[in-house]
C-alpha cells in the first residue's frame, strides 16, 4: 500500500500540520507527496517520503484543478491524505466526489488501514468508522499526530503539468500580517473571549503573547462581536489547537470553543464568573477581572 | 435575472444541547432532544434570500432529506424567505456522498443556477457535502464563503482560509458553502411564519429518484471522549506563574 499526501509548503517550509499528515500516512506503508506551487524541495527533504509529485504551475491551491489532478493519480494509491487545514478541507472532499468515495475528515486516530476515529458533535463524541471504499480519502487532525522531522529525507521529484482551470479563477489573497507563530503549531496559545469587551482590549493579550512566544486566538463569540478576525477563531467552527499551554481569558467555555482546545496539555482560565464552564476543563483557574489579572500576569512572567 | 438558488438544509440536534452518547455505543441520544436547522444552513438561506432581494436571483428553493419531521426546517427556511420547499423523504441516515447524489438529482430537476449551503453540519461535522456535490455536478466551488457577489454570469466569493481571506471568481452554475461571517441570519417574524405555512412544500420519496444512497462507512462504535479533570483555583497571577513553572513545568 502506498499513500499520497497533499503537502502544504509555506515560505519554503512544510507546514507542521502537513508533517503530521505524513506521519499519519506512513502507518499505511510507503508515502508519496504532492506539492502545489513551489516547495518540492522542502517536501523531498521529509523523512519517509519516497517520491514528490511537484505541480509548480498550480500556485493558488484552486480546488478544481487540484482535485482533477489528484483524481488522475488516485489509482496508484490506497490512501490519499491531507491535513485538516482550509486547503485540505477544500480539495479532498472534492476529490472524493470525483472518485465517488466517502471522505473521512478530521481523523484523530488510525485503528487500521480501513478503520478510523473522528470526532462528531463538536468533539462531544468520538465515532469509530470503517470504510469499504477501495481508495480512502482522509484529512488528519494535526494536533493528534506527532509531526515527522522537517529534514533527513531525500525523495525523488517528478514535475507534472497543471490542468487548466476555466471555471474557477484566483483573484487575490489577503493574509493578516503577523510575526507570531501559527495558531495550530504554537507551543502556547492565549485566547480572548467576549469578556475582552472590545477589539482594542485584545491588545492587552499582546505583551503576554510576546513574553511566551504565543499565538493569539479568540472565541466565536468574540469573533461574532467583531473583536477579532475569523482566522483567530478557535473552536469547532474555527481552528483546532492542542498546544502545551492554553490560556483562556474572559471566555466562558462554550461547547463549540472547548471542541477546539480541550486537548491542550495545560489549560489556564481567567474569568470573573467562578461557575463558567471553562473552569471545568482548566488545570489552573484564576477567578478575577481580566483587566486586573492580565497586567499582573505580564509583570509576573 | 432568472437564476434559481437551491438551498439544502439539515435538521440537527440544536446547537445549545449537550449531546449524550447512547448507552449501547451506537450513536448519540436524539430521542426527545430539541432539533433545529443546522446554523450554517441558516446563513445559507439568508444569503440566498438576500440574492433574490437584490435581484440577483429569481427564486429560492429549500430542500432537505429526512423523515416527515424534517418538514419543520423547511418551514423555517420559508419563514426566512425561501419561496418553496422540497422534502426528499427517507428514514435512513445518509452520508455526504449519498446526500450529494440526491442533491445532484434535485439540482438537475430544478435546473438550479446556484447551490448555497452550510459549510458543515454540526452533527457529523463532515464539511464535505458541498465539495462532493460540486465535483459530481462538474461545477466550481466557493467553500467557506464570507462574502458573495453575483455579476456578469459569474460569482465572486471571498473565502476564509488559514491566515486570511482568498477571493475566487467562479462561472455559474456553482456551489457555495457558507462560513460564519457571511451574514447574520434574520429571525422569522410571526407574520412570515404564518405565511410560510401556505407556501408550497413538495414531498418526494427518495426511491423515486433512483440514485445510489448506500453507505460506505460502517459505524463501529460511538464513545464519550475522555473527560479532563477539573483543576485548582489559584489566588493571584503570581501564584499562577509559580505553578506553571514548578508544577506544570510548561513555562
Amino acid at each position: 500500500m502506498t499513500a499520497l499526501v497533499l503537502v502544504e509548503v509555506e515560505n519554503g517550509a512544510v507546514r507542521q500540520a502537513s508533517r503530521s499528515a505524513v506521519a499519519a500516512a506512513s502507518r499505511f506503508g510507503a508515502v508519496d507527496a504532492i506539492v502545489f506551487g513551489d516547495g518540492a524541495e522542502a517536501a523531498a527533504a521529509l523523512p519517509g517520503v519516497t517520491r514528490v509529485l511537484s505541480v509548480p504551475a498550480l500556485v493558488n491551491d484552486l480546488a478544481e484543478p487540484a482535485a482533477d489532478l489528484l483524481a488522475a493519480r488516485a489509482k496508484d494509491y490506497s490512501h490519499i491524505v491531507a491535513a485538516a487545514s482550509a486547503t485540505g478541507k477544500n480539495i479532498l472532499p472534492r476529490l472524493a466526489g470525483l472518485l465517488d468515495v466517502q471522505p473521512i475528515p478530521d481523523v484523530v486516530e488510525i485503528k487500521d488501514a480501513d478503520t478510523f476515529v473522528r470526532p462528531i458533535y463538536a468533539g462531544n463524541a468520538l465515532a469509530t468508522v470503517r470504510s469499504s471504499d477501495s481508495i480512502k480519502v482522509l484529512t488528519i487532525r494535526g494536533s493528534n499526530f506527532d509531526p515527522i522531522a522537517a529534514e533527513g529525507g531525500s525523495a525523488t521529484v517528478e514535475t507534472i503539468e497543471a490542468p487548466a482551470s476555466e471555471k474557477s479563477v484566483f483573484v487575490k489573497v489577503e493574509l493578516s500580517a503577523s510575526d507570531r507563530p501559527e495558531l495550530e503549531s504554537a507551543r502556547v496559545v492565549i485566547s480572548g473571549g467576549k469578556g475582552m469587551k472590545d477589539a482594542a482590549n485584545f491588545k492587552l493579550l499582546e505583551p503576554i503573547a510576546d513574553k511566551l512566544n504565543a499565538a493569539i486566538g479568540a472565541s466565536r463569540a468574540a469573533v461574532d462581536s467583531g473583536f477579532a478576525p475569523n482566522e483567530m477563531q478557535v473552536g469547532q467552527t474555527g481552528k483546532i489547537v492542542a498546544p502545551e499551554l492554553y490560556i483562556a481569558v474572559g471566555l466562558s467555555g462554550a461547547i463549540q470553543h472547548l471542541a477546539g482546545m480541550k486537548d491542550s496539555r495545560v489549560i489556564v482560565a481567567i474569568n470573573t464568573d467562578p461557575e463558567a464552564p471553562i473552569f471545568k476543563v482548566a488545570d489552573y483557574g484564576v477567578v478575577g477581572d481580566l483587566f486586573e489579572v492580565l497586567p499582573e500576569l505580564e509583570k509576573a512572567l | 435575472m432568472t437564476m434559481k438558488v437551491l438551498v439544502p438544509v439539515k435538521r440537527v440536534v440544536d446547537y445549545n444541547v449537550k449531546v449524550r452518547v447512547a448507552a449501547d455505543g451506537s450513536g448519540v441520544e436524539t430521542q426527545g432532544v430539541k432539533m433545529s436547522m443546522n446554523p450554517f444552513d441558516e446563513i445559507a438561506v439568508e444569503e440566498a434570500v438576500r440574492l433574490r432581494e437584490k435581484g440577483a436571483a429569481k427564486e429560492v428553493v429549500a430542500v432537505t432529506i429526512g423523515a416527515q419531521a424534517a418538514q419543520d426546517v423547511l418551514r423555517t427556511a420559508m419563514a426566512m424567505g425561501a419561496d418553496r420547499a422540497i422534502l426528499v423523504r427517507t428514514d435512513d441516515t445518509l452520508e455526504p456522498r449519498a446526500v450529494a447524489n440526491v442533491l445532484k438529482a434535485i439540482a438537475t430537476r430544478e435546473d438550479a443556477g446556484l447551490i448555497c449551503m452550510g459549510k458543515q453540519a454540526i452533527d457529523d461535522d463532515m464539511n464535505a457535502t458541498g465539495q462532493i456535490l460540486a465535483a459530481k455536478l462538474g461545477w466550481p466551488q466557493g467553500t467557506f464563503a464570507s462574502a458573495v457577489t453575483v455579476a456578469d454570469g459569474r460569482i465572486e466569493v471571498a473565502r476564509e482560509i488559514d491566515g486570511g481571506t482568498e477571493v475566487v471568481s467562479l462561472t455559474l452554475p456553482a456551489v457555495i458553502t457558507a462560513d460564519l461571517r457571511l451574514n447574520e441570519p434574520r429571525y422569522a417574524s410571526l407574520p412570515n411564519i404564518m405565511k410560510a405555512r401556505k407556501k408550497p412544500l413538495e414531498t418526494i420519496e427518495i426511491d423515486s429518484l433512483g440514485v445510489d444512497t448506500a453507505s460506505r462507512l460502517t459505524v463501529v462504535s460511538v464513545a464519550e471522549p475522555s473527560e479532563r479533570k477539573e483543576g485548582v483555583k489559584v489566588n493571584s497571577a503570581a501564584e499562577l506563574v509559580e505553578k506553571l513553572k514548578t508544577e506544570a513545568k510548561v513555562i
